[in-house]
């Protein structure tokens, strides 16, 4: 009797460490703010593909730690339950650290769903005349960051 | 010995009239104009504490969504275990305040909590004073040590502009900082906020952290980018939480104003009717008295 029920407790003891340890693998704790908006907070998701300036990548639960720097583009988020969110985001951080909680903070992003095609492509054409027309270093770098963060737009609402 | 007493009474009596009349004449005007300011101390309290109000219920509102910009960004410096580099003393702080007074103690407890840093150590601490309040405070002990300071903060709502404004001037000025904290107030509810403050640290000091090695393909100027948004989120976070505060303070401080001047009005009318009555009591004894001398 005694026996059976430490084989038992034994078995129940092993049947939640598994658990555990596979929510653990599956499970990403996903962070998505931005200055305006929390799109997500704390949530599980089965994917994340983020535009960085060292490549775009996609994130998987347990991705391997790591930093990177936001490109202007389309953040793609799947969910669980199967929906894919695009989200257009300016710029920003990149954050995946070891307990698999990744968290990604953007100055701005709004769904691709609310961006005006039109408005975009006037905003493209405006900037890319102040990048023609700036006059010092300085006003030129930041009508370049304009323009990508245009072009980006209008890729992205296309 | 009646009498004697009695004779004594009335010099009293005769003198007390005039002095009366002339210090009744007078505190009869100059408690009519006293109420007077003071009635329109409350109306402005009173104006401020609803425009306060207002400008809290928005405060709050864009604080619940910047939040968690804040915590994601703090969450790197506490997972990845960062500490100050012990031979790089150097430290920065920065207060964040505004330009605005008249809202309790939010200021104060800033400089409060950097001026007792400064106590520690004066020599390897700066300070950049967000906020015309801190500057006032600071720079009167520790001028020397302000090496920056913002103004115009707290008429309108913080924008991450201006903290990216302002991230770009720390990390340009001069001043090389191994670590460093934002002080600020962390809005809790209305009634109450607590001074805290957030981690800052040098690309040198983010680069030498041991627990580094574990994240994937860094290069230093990923990591430099990285701590330039990071600083920016912060201070963006920062400043909304310091906004809160202040305007909730705002209100509740004006509150209590608004309280204590109308004490003052009900106390002042009292003794305001009480003179006048006494005015007109004495006039007719006059009047009575003359009258009877005839």
């Amino acid at each position: 009797m005694a026996a059976m029920r430490s084989v038992s407790r034994l078995l129940s003891s092993r049947a939640l460490s598994t658990t555990v340890k596979r929510g653990y693998a599956e499970e990403m704790s996903f962070t998505f703010a931005s200055g305006n908006q929390i799109f997500y907070e704390a949530k599980s998701v089965r994917q994340v593909d983020v535009p960085s300036f060292s490549g775009s990548f996609g994130i998987l639960p347990k991705h391997v730690p790591t930093l990177a720097v936001l490109k202007p583009g389309v953040v793609s988020v799947y969910e669980n339950e199967g929906n894919v969110k695009k989200i257009f985001v300016s710029s920003g951080t990149v954050t995946i650290n070891e307990d698999s909680s990744v968290q990604i903070l953007a100055e701005e992003a709004h769904p691709v769903e609310n961006i005006d095609a039109s408005a975009a492509r006037e905003l493209l054409t405006k900037s890319q005349s102040q990048l023609s027309s700036a006059a010092n270093d300085q006003a030129k770098a930041e009508a370049e960051i304009a323009v990508e963060v245009s072009e980006a737009l209008v890729k992205a609402a296309e | 010995m009646l009498g004697r007493f009695g004779s004594a009474i009335t010099a009293v009596a005769q003198n007390a009239p005039m002095q009366q009349q002339q210090r009744g004449m007078a505190t009869l005007k100059a408690i009519s104009i006293r109420l007077k300011s003071v009635k329109n101390i409350q109306k402005i309290t009173q104006s401020m504490k609803m425009v306060s109000a207002a400008k809290y219920a928005r405060a709050e509102r864009d604080l619940k969504q910047v939040r968690s910009i804040g915590n994601g960004a703090k969450q790197f410096y506490e997972q990845a275990e960062i500490a100050p580099p012990p031979d790089a003393p150097q430290k920065l702080f920065i207060a964040i305040t505004s330009d605005r007074g008249l809202c309790g103690a939010v200021h104060t407890s800033v400089a409060r909590h950097i001026r007792t840093e400064l106590g520690k150590d004066d020599k390897n601490i700066r300070i950049v004073c967000v906020g015309d309040k801190s500057r006032a405070i600071l720079s009167r002990i520790y001028g020397n040590n302000i090496i920056l300071s913002a103004n115009e903060i707290g008429r309108l709502p913080p924008t991450f502009i201006d903290a990216a404004k302002l991230a770009d001037a720390v990390l340009k000025s001069d001043y090389k900082f191994a670590s460093g904290e934002i002080v600020y107030n962390r809005f809790k509810s209305v009634v109450s906020y607590e001074t805290q403050t957030l981690p800052v640290y040098s690309l040198e000091s983010v680069v030498t952290a041991p627990k580094l090695s574990i994240y994937d393909s860094l290069d230093d100027e990923v990591i430099k980018s990285y701590l330039e948004f990071s600083l920016a989120s912060l201070l963006f976070y920062s400043m909304k939480e310091g906004a809160c505060s202040e305007q909730s303070s705002r209100m509740t401080s004006m509150d209590n104003a608004s309280k204590n001047a109308g004490e003052m009005i009900d106390k002042l009318t009292l003794t305001f009717n009480r003179t006048r009555q006494a005015v007109i009591t004495r006039e007719l004894i006059e009047i009575i008295s003359g009258a009877s001398a005839l």
